[in-house]
């Protein structure tokens, strides 16, 4: 029993660098915009989306089809864990800014 | 000026559906409405200070905070919202009663009304942030404070009326099965919520989403729409729900339904002694 605790405390520690394997996608939040408005991604994998907001006013990143929402706030960077997906087109938009701030996940 | 308003107005129906519906499922209970006025003044001064620190949380946890910090405040309120209908429950006969023979308040020396500032505080400490990061950013961005200032008020204003109609609509069921479709209502708020706590826990990796959609009703009701809207906020509709969302509303549902059963059980055994004795 205690031998288990201690392996999943050591699991637990070293997770951070499991994370690291995952890759990163980045995406830039500029004049309200988000570059690239496309991003693919590989099915069935995990996968972390680097939100770089340029613009000096906060952002959430929102998408029903991902279920994810999240504030950027401005000038700062957050992450977005997405995935294991299957393939299709997910749309995400910026909350904040709709008419402007538009982006897809092509996961294929 | 619009742009602005609707956004506050999504932020702020939330909170507004909630305190509606606290309220009128505890008519009938003594010195609500002061408990209810210190969970509002809480909630808007915790939302001033969590947005604040917003990114400051959100670098905590691996860069989770934000997805840690929603998945407990709704947590807190899915607990807080158990007790409040398991009380109710308990001593819905007691306040009906009441209610029925002098139109007056039931008072006891419960932790009840404590319990309702709670929740209408969460409720506003969530969407409320949201609200006030979003008009920082604009106000930051140059927008001129006329137009703001009427924008959000606007915003505020609809979902205040919102929050009334649904107050309105439900006060208008008869004292005798008041409690009962409020219960109801109640249960469902619960668990409605109890799957928006875990699908941040799943945007945190927490837990596996265990399908992203296991259906997709957004053909015939988006949750987009504002009906689709306001049926996910009162009872956790998603137009295409993970797995692990179905799971966590079904076993609310179940735990939280067995007890008040339970509770429904042991009053009627005790009301029948009473006859007996």
């Amino acid at each position: 029993m205690k031998k288990n605790i201690f392996t999943a405390l050591i699991l637990l520690l070293l997770s951070p660098l499991a994370m690291a394997a995952t890759p990163h996608y980045k995406l830039v939040i500029s004049n309200h915009r988000f570059e690239p408005t496309e991003i693919t991604i590989p099915a069935n994998t995990r996968v972390k989306l680097e939100v770089i907001n340029q613009d000096n006013t906060p952002e959430e990143f929102e998408s029903p089809s991902l279920h994810r929402e999240k504030i950027i706030g401005g000038l700062q960077t957050g992450f977005v864990n997405i995935g294991p997906l299957s393939p299709g087109v997910y749309e995400f938009v910026g909350e904040f800014h709709e008419d402007t701030a538009k982006g897809r996940i092509i996961v294929k | 000026m619009f742009g602005t308003a609707i956004i506050i107005f999504r932020e702020v129906l939330e909170a507004a559906l909630i305190v509606g519906l606290v309220l009128a499922a505890t008519r009938g209970v003594a010195g609500r409405l002061r408990w209810v006025s210190v969970g509002i003044g809480s909630g808007i001064s915790g939302a001033v200070l969590l947005a604040l620190v917003a990114d400051k949380i959100n670098s905590l946890g691996g860069g989770m905070g934000q997805e840690l910090m929603n998945a407990t405040i709704l947590s807190f309120a899915v607990v807080m919202l158990s007790w409040h209908l398991l009380w109710m429950r308990k001593h819905a006969t007691e306040i009906s009663a009441k209610m029925k023979r002098v139109g007056a308040a039931v008072s006891n020396g419960d932790r009840e009304p404590v319990i309702l500032a709670i929740i209408v505080g969460l409720a506003i400490l969530r969407e409320g942030s949201e609200a006030v990061i979003f008009l920082y950013g604009i106000a930051a961005a140059g927008t001129n404070p006329a137009e703001l200032f009427f924008g959000a008020a606007l915003g505020v204003l609809a979902g205040i009326a919102a929050g009334t109609v649904l107050y309105l609509g439900i006060a208008r069921i008869p004292v005798g099965r008041l409690f009962q479709v409020s219960g109801w209502l109640i249960l469902l708020l619960t668990a409605g919520m109890a799957s928006q706590a875990v699908s941040y826990m799943v945007q945190a990796d927490v837990f596996p989403a265990l399908g992203y959609a296991v259906w997709d009703t957004s053909w015939l009701l988006s949750q987009n729409s504002i009906p689709g809207h306001v049926l996910h906020i009162l009872i956790g509709y998603v137009d295409h729900p993970m797995g692990i969302q179905l799971l966590v509303y079904a076993l609310t549902i179940g735990l939280l339904g067995s007890a008040v059963f339970l509770l429904n059980q042991q009053q009627s055994r005790q009301q029948q002694n009473r006859a007996a004795a």
